[in-house]
């Protein structure tokens, strides 16, 4: 079992490619055609250009802050192979990739972070849950539509995420606790990706990884290269078989690096080295999975040609989501409830009286 | 009909809409084989499983975290915190989310859950079991927060906050769990969430409560009635959203307000019901509105809590002074 092969507790860690692209355990390669290798490939240039440009689009002033996803694509791209339609997906905020993968636009990631609502109202992503901002309280939402899963004796899975800071909050500990005694089928996802803003792992926890966090839990728990899109495909493919076949929840932890800052408004210069960030560029998820086709002679891509046909796509959406009606009084009122109390009704009619007497006046 | 404590009927409340809506789910910390500190749940995970009414965890914030995600999809969760102060640290997952799904998800994911927890002092408790946070709840936007006064209101408004598609904090106080016996019907019905309940009509002063505080309003009433004045006592029943429309009604035939309630005064539901009064009724005002609340105070322990509780006389002394003015 891969669970006690890479046992967290000693520390190991479940890597099948190298940084050049070489099989290190041709026993552990996942069964994945080479149709499938390229397009999974193509889904993650396509993330990463569509972090790029949302980055610059916050750039130049046509978007508000923007959390980059560079250099974790192989885990979203990974999980949204396994995913399935009817599997549910409880983000936080940094998965731009899964949440595509799931039916998600980037037109309604724009818009959300252009500061519209509607940008959670992913239109063919019934069961992606919006963007959740307060760390770690999304986890104890899995775990409860995980109990809907299994009580309803349906085939679904859930799966989590949750960032490396994520980890020191009361609900992430919480929520592991709940899905083991629960035995829900949910996979929840850490992506370590080394820093919580500012604040580097070491100074979240003593453990020796975060994976080893699940044997407290009763939970089978794994570390995974998170920039080896072979690894990341292969634990998704045998944790969600795990979850699906009802042995309960899973936890894994994906090693990775946020290329990016925190967010568009974060500096890392003033907290890391640019050695760091360059040891890490060797690992670049994108480029091992490329070197890799490329010694396999599956790769006939022109990537500069891809980039450009995929920044048109990302522009059109984003020209979408600049596009929409305007922001309208009704819509920071009629969500509230389901059914409006007459006193919120009340106040946004003298709202729209103050607006009426404002348009009247000269 | 039959007699029921308020435990009964709440009870009888949750019996009900197991029995006849298998999307209900009942759990919380020892709700299941011993059926609640309280026993407010007794019998119900005998009667429905394990899988329906069932003992958590301890951990509040995951309870109520968990509900989000039962409900979210298609589960009607009714959660119990085993004391109003245990609530608190499930409060961010209210605040931050069992009452923002809805809008955050622009309509696309409702959250019909019942958030149930004993509140109020009176009864000898230690700490963190004698405290009335329904102000904080009320000011919550995209929640409803109900506190029954009797076991006939405690049944009917469980169960329309059962029916809610909008999360419920549902208040009861634990102080007339089982103090007050009442016939209650025991078929279905339910009260509708938003009403209040004026008790008894009269003409010089409009005495507002809900909770515990009916009961005491109840007796200064007769010490009011030998005194000469005419009481209207209005039950609110929901604290948010707030029938203004009973409370306007009210205050333009007496003119004259005393709100009671046990929670700390300043920034609460009496400072609200007083901002009514000014905005819905200004004009037909008497006399300067009163708030018989609790001090600005921590609420002492048991030796310390008869300064804190509010009395008949109190309520009395504060009603004459306001018909009086």
């Amino acid at each position: 079992m891969i669970f006690e092969e890479f046992n967290p507790s000693e520390d190991k860690i479940l890597r099948i490619i190298d940084n050049d692209g070489r099989v290190l355990r041709p026993d552990l390669f996942p069964e994945i055609s080479g149709d499938t290798i390229v397009k999974a490939w193509k889904a993650m240039l396509f993330e990463r250009v569509a972090d790029e440009m949302a980055v610059s689009f916050q750039r130049q002033g046509r978007m508000f802050t923007y959390p980059p996803n560079k250099g974790q694509e192989a885990i979203h791209i990974a999980a949204g192979n396994v995913i399935r339609e009817n599997d549910w997906l409880v983000p936080a905020f940094r998965e731009v990739g899964l949440m595509l993968a799931k039916g998600v636009t980037m037109k309604e990631i724009f818009l959300y972070y252009n500061g519209n609502e509607q940008g959670s109202n992913f239109k063919n992503a019934p069961r992606v849950l919006p963007i959740n901002v307060p760390i770690g309280t999304q986890l104890p939402h899995a775990v409860g539509i995980g109990y809907s899963i299994k009580y309803r004796k349906e085939n679904d899975i859930v799966f989590t995420y949750i960032g490396d800071g994520g980890t020191s909050e009361g609900d992430f500990s919480e929520a592991l606790n709940f899905a083991g005694v629960w035995q829900v089928p949910v996979v929840f996802t850490i992506q370590n990706n080394q820093y919580a803003i500012s604040v580097p792992v070491s100074t979240q926890t003593k453990s020796i990884n975060l994976a080893v966090k699940s044997i407290a839990f009763g939970i089978p728990g794994i570390k995974v290269d998170g920039n080896d899109f072979f690894a990341m495909y292969l634990i998704y493919q045998k944790a969600s078989e795990h979850a699906r076949t009802g042995k309960g929840p899973v936890l894994i932890e994906a090693l990775t690096y946020r290329c990016g800052a925190h967010t568009t408004s974060d500096d890392p210069t003033r907290y890391r080295t640019k050695e760091e960030e360059a040891a890490w560029e060797l690992s670049d998820p994108l480029l091992r999975l490329k070197k890799f086709m490329e010694r396999k002679g599956i790769y006939r891509e022109n990537e500069e040609k891809l980039r450009e046909q995929y920044k048109k796509e990302v522009e059109k959406q984003f020209l979408d989501a600049e596009n929409v009606a305007p922001y309208a009084l009704e819509d920071v009122f009629n969500y509230m409830y389901v059914e409006m109390p007459d006193d919120l009704k009340k106040q946004k009619e003298e709202y729209q009286q103050f607006l009426a007497w404002k348009g009247n006046r000269k | 009909m039959s007699v029921m404590t308020m435990v009964q009927a709440i009870n009888n409340a949750l019996d009900i809409k197991l029995a006849e809506d298998n999307d209900v789910v009942v759990y919380g910390e020892d709700v299941g084989v011993v059926g609640g500190v309280f026993r407010v749940t007794e019998g119900l995970q005998k009667k429905y499983g394990v899988e329906r009414v069932f003992d958590s965890p301890l951990a509040e914030s995951a309870i109520v975290g968990t509900g989000v995600g039962m409900a979210l999809s298609g589960l009607r969760p009714v959660v119990e915190m085993q004391f109003e102060g245990f609530s608190y640290p499930a409060f961010n997952q209210i605040i931050s989310n069992v009452s923002r799904m809805h809008n955050r998800s622009r309509g696309r994911f409702r959250i019909p859950m019942v958030i149930r927890f004993p509140y109020g002092g009176g009864i000898n408790a230690i700490e963190h079991h004698s405290e009335s946070p329904e102000a904080l709840y009320s000011h919550i936007p995209g929640l409803k927060v109900v506190v029954p006064s009797t076991p006939h209101d405690a049944k009917g408004l469980l169960i329309s906050a059962i029916e809610s598609d909008d999360p419920v904090i549902f208040m009861e106080p634990k102080r007339i769990y089982r103090a007050i016996k009442q016939e209650v019907a025991t078929g279905k019905f339910s009260i509708p969430i938003g009403k209040a309940n004026v008790l008894a009509e009269g003409t010089d002063v409009t005495v507002v409560a809900f909770g515990a505080m009916i009961r005491e309003c109840q007796r200064a009433m007769v010490m009011a009635k030998e005194a000469g004045i005419s009481v209207e006592l209005i039950d609110l029943r929901t604290i948010y959203p707030i029938d203004k429309e009973t409370i306007r009604n009210s205050l333009q035939k007496t003119g004259r307000l005393v709100v009671v309630a046990e929670a700390q005064r300043s920034f609460s539901v009496g400072s609200e019901l007083i901002a009514i009064a000014n905005e819905e009724a200004f004009l037909y005002l008497e006399a300067p509105p009163r708030r018989v609340m609790g001090f600005d105070t921590i609420i002492p322990l048991a030796q310390g809590e008869k300064y804190f509780m509010i009395t008949p006389e109190r309520i009395f002394y504060e009603i004459e002074k306001t018909a009086r003015f």
